[in-house]
């Protein structure tokens, strides 16, 4: 569809919504408890929203259309929370149409969708949102019979009362339903999860599976609106420079470009503003590209010029070497260590390199600016970051922006920083009335990243006689992403010493966490599960190590480094982030932990007699509030050729809303975790990004992805809050492939990718 | 001006003739489910078919495909094994974002028709210069052998 007429359909589409729910009540709101710390969704802007009005809306003819707030890039999110609410008010699913929110947090809640957050922090508001209406359709089916509403139910698209058989359909009550009081949030009547039709069954299509299979799926890439053009950017090489001077008439002189636009660089803090440069704009995007090659640009590189990623690596190596700001400390850990014998002794350095997310759809955005105001239409998974920065940037109201969410092709932490569509609308301000696409191309992609932090984290240990630690030392360098937002910054925040650094939750009396300061010389953004892929690389690859050491199985090595089951509150383990949910509510559960390692192994049927050249690897990690564990089986060839022979993967991530989209995530972030575990790089030479492109920045093939990837859910408890899950699957996969390659091999891998590691062994 | 034969209709573009078809497709006759992806013929997201064969629209010249039957995503629904591939796509639920799956799709019919029954080497080579950043391959991998099978005739 042509998202100028779904815009003009949404328009409609609020107005028209506004009629069947149109009641006025701040239930959540309301029911927040003014605490002096707020957790989980409360803690986000725009917290949550349970109103039925908001989200839902019933057409004369039955059908039910819900609202999306969170931006779809590849979760499942716009099939899952809309399938929750249909769950609840006994809605048919084949009689539900989705409609995607444009920006609004005030009305919606939080639509950041990052910190695999959307089902954590919705699925219990929008239970009570289809719960609601639910009660609301019986509530109106009583009064019309006549009758006790306590005669009534709401059955599958169907009010019945069931002493004398009589029925009513959804659309023929619509009317009546919207004039009923909504229930108060302690009214609201959730069904028992026995009677769930949809939530946890993983049997429903995802909604735009048979539109994208076709084409017709719209992504922020596809905006077509009439008269618009197209532009890209030519930016500055290094984060910080500057244009001296372009060859404007030249790019003018290129048929089919129409204009070039000075796009001013950022001011401060990088933040989500664009780096600077100029837009070349044309009548298609390859003229756009042709003009660009004709600008010649002359930059002023600035303070960033000299950054050198092999010069950095050694200040890293060189940094762990003395003591840090500490994070976490129980015991005395230096001093164990300094007194231990050398036998007694273990330390090592685990190195992973910048990453780029590398979407499949390069940052993508369309403006359209006339005296309305301006409306975006976009990929991205922040759209109130987006409505905020071209508001402030343009000098609007924000009533007088629209951001439009059209589908994401891929996200992974890129599109919640939408630099990219500030650029659109710096462009589109330049030429009002006419719609304006800023493309990225992939070179624009990786040279121009939010990238992963390049991360050295330094192990130490003092083992006793058993070959358990006494002693844990975990010292970390990498810079802070928080220099994204205070200039020069470079002491970690809670949320990246907790993950998976400050919270390892292993029964070890003594326990220093340390971090050794390092700066930040291009932007630093998260991506996929965050600081958690260097922290339990690191701390997953020296356990295997130590089980090695103590001449232990690894899996019973890693079962005893856990201790019993118990609940940790991890405050206790001086982790003040927690995903920023309820210590209370959010303990780690050491004894879910336990649980899927244990079905991860007997998954792999681990301990069972392996052909020469295989190995089995296991790594697990608590994040995001959920519990994964992978075991990696690898075959390595006698010149060192890799090839990943099965993936076994459980995850505990508490209720299973999707399974089968749980399941989908589980197997994507095999792969991906894979791809930067084997292939992916991103280095540094005088402020540059060397890689720009597929050939270089590589990530997993078909050919080289495992053809066998068992998941395996675990837990599902439906009375426990819901763990995140787009994140999860990552973090174990790296190490747990670097310790199948040290089973079947003898080679520890202590640096990221592996890439030609292992053919450079073999020679 | 050079003619093309768009999905079995005849289009018109005044373009010249160096640019990639890909561009021709997406920005003027708006048939956006041809995807840009890198621009190298690296990831295979521009995938189309040019006289059947599977082709990276993004480094071929529109020139080049003048006056040859070009099919793109918008067309597979009229065409035998597109339809059933498509159908197996959706049955095994392979999209994640998916971005990458009009290429991916576009590449395994080329695929399913020169190998009706492809082994699991020839689904690799087949399918290699496709990428996909949220890791679908292994059910990209079924979703090809269920529409192997479906195509033979069997039920499955």
């Amino acid at each position: 569809m042509n998202p100028a007429d779904s815009s003009l359909v949404r328009r409609r589409f609020l107005q028209a919504s506004a009629a069947p729910f149109a009641l006025v009540m701040g239930l959540d709101a309301a029911a927040q408890d003014a605490g002096p710390k707020k957790y989980g969704a409360d803690s986000m802007s725009g917290g949550t929203v349970g109103r039925p009005e908001v989200f839902v809306s019933i057409a004369g003819d039955g059908t039910v259309t819900i609202v999306a707030h969170r931006a779809e890039m590849g979760t499942g999110v716009r099939t899952t929370l809309p399938m929750v609410v249909a769950d609840e008010m006994e809605a048919r699913w084949d009689r539900v149409q989705v409609v995607q929110a444009p920006a609004d947090e005030a009305r919606y809640g939080n639509q950041n969708v990052d910190g695999s957050r959307s089902v954590r922090h919705f699925f219990a508001p929008m239970r009570r949102v289809g719960a609601a209406a639910r009660q609301m359709l019986e509530a109106a089916a009583a009064a019309r019979w006549g009758v006790p509403v306590g005669e009534v139910r709401a059955a599958q698209h169907e009010v019945l009362h069931t002493p004398s058989g009589r029925r009513l359909g959804f659309g023929e009550l619509a009317v009546e339903a919207a004039k009923q009081p909504v229930p108060a949030r302690d009214q609201v009547q959730l069904k028992k999860p026995a009677d769930w039709r949809y939530i946890g069954k993983g049997k429903t299509t995802g909604i735009d599976q048979a539109a994208i299979t076709r084409g017709q799926a719209t992504f922020g890439m596809d905006a077509v609106l009439p008269g618009m053009v197209f532009a890209v950017v030519a930016r500055p090489p290094v984060v910080g420079g500057k244009l001296k001077q372009a060859d404007t008439a030249a790019a003018l002189k290129v048929p089919g470009v129409i204009k070039v636009v000075e796009i001013p660089g950022f001011q401060g803090a990088p933040v989500f503003q664009p780096l600077g440069g100029i837009a070349v704009v044309a009548r298609n995007t390859w003229a756009a590209m042709q003009g660009r090659a004709a600008l010649n640009p002359q930059w002023d590189d600035g303070p960033n010029a000299s950054y050198d990623s092999a010069a950095f690596r050694h200040e890293q190596a060189q940094a762990v070497k003395s003591p840090g700001t500490v994070y976490r400390n129980n015991g005395d850990a230096p001093r164990v260590i300094g007194e231990a014998p050398g036998e007694r002794r273990l330390s090592a350095d685990y190195f992973v390199p910048h990453l780029a997310h590398a979407t499949m759809e390069p940052p993508v955005a369309t403006a359209l600016v006339n005296d309305q105001g301006c409306e975006i239409w976009t990929s991205t998974q922040n759209p109130q970051a987006a409505l905020d920065g071209v508001a402030a940037t343009l000098k609007l109201k924000p009533a007088h922006v629209k951001v439009n969410v059209l589908l994401l092709g891929g996200g992974f932490g890129r599109k919640s920083k939408p630099d990219y569509v500030t650029e659109a609308a710096l462009v589109a301000n330049a030429m009002p009335g006419t719609p304006v696409k800023l493309v990225w191309t992939r070179d624009d992609d990786i040279h121009h990243g939010y990238y992963h932090a390049v991360s050295l984290d330094h192990l130490e240990a003092a083992v006793k006689p058993d070959g358990l630690p006494e002693a844990w030392l975990h010292r970390t360098a990498a810079p802070t992403i928080t220099s994204l937002f205070a200039p020069g910054a470079k002491a970690a925040a809670p949320f990246e010493t907790g993950m998976s650094a400050t919270n390892m939750p292993f029964a070890v009396p003594n326990v220093r966490v340390e971090r050794a300061e390092v700066s930040a010389h291009a932007r630093m953004g998260w991506f996929r599960s965050v600081a958690n892929i260097p922290h339990v690389f690191a701390t997953q690859s020296f356990i295997a190590e130590l089980a090695h050491r103590a001449k232990q199985d690894p899996l019973k090595y890693a079962l005893a480094m856990l201790g019993p089951d118990r609940k940790i509150d991890p405050t206790t383990l001086s982790d003040v982030f927690n995903y920023s949910e309820s210590p209370v509510d959010y303990p780690i559960d050491t004894g879910r932990m336990r649980a899927v390692i244990e079905a991860a192994a007997r998954g792999a049927r681990w301990g069972r007699k392996l052909p020469k050249g295989h190995g089995l690897g296991l790594a697990f990690a608590y994040s995001f509030v959920s519990y994964t564990a992978t075991v990696v089986e690898v075959a390595v060839g006698r010149k060192g050729e890799l090839t990943v022979v099965a993936v076994d993967m459980a995850l505990d991530c508490g209720p299973q809303v999707n399974p089968e989209r749980i399941r989908a995530q589980m197997e994507g972030g095999a792969v991906m975790g894979l791809s930067l575990a084997m292939s992916s790089e991103i280095t540094f030479e005088n402020g540059r990004v060397q890689q720009s492109n597929f050939h270089d920045y590589q990530v997993l093939r078909h050919a080289q992805s495992p053809r066998i990837i068992r998941t395996h859910l675990v837990g599902g408890d439906t009375r426990l809050p819901p763990g995140g899950v787009g994140e999860p699957p990552m973090p174990p996969v790296a190490p747990a492939l670097t310790n199948a390659i040290f089973a079947a091999t003898g080679k520890r891998i202590r640096s990221l990718p592996v890439r030609d590691q292992l053919s450079q062994a073999s020679t | 001006m050079t003619t093309l034969k768009i999905n079995e209709q005849m289009r018109s573009t005044s373009a010249p003739d160096e640019m990639p078809l890909l561009w021709v497709l997406r920005d003027e006759l708006s048939l956006t489910g041809t995807k840009f992806g890198c621009g190298m013929a690296l990831c295979g997201a521009c995938t189309v078919h040019l006289n059947g064969q599977a082709i990276r629209s993004c480094l071929t010249p529109v020139g080049s495909a003048a006056e040859q039957p070009v099919h793109t995503i918008e067309h597979m629904q009229s065409d035998k094994v597109g339809r059933v591939v498509q159908q197996a796509w959706v049955d095994l639920n392979v999209a994640q974002c998916g971005y990458c799956q009009a290429g991916q799709i576009m590449s395994a019919v080329a695929l399913l028709k020169t190998s009706p029954k492809p082994s699991d080497r020839q689904i690799d080579d087949g399918m290699s210069g496709n990428l996909c950043r949220c890791g679908t391959y292994p059910r990209i991998r079924a979703a090809i052998q269920l529409a192997s099978r479906r195509l033979a005739g069997d039920k499955a």
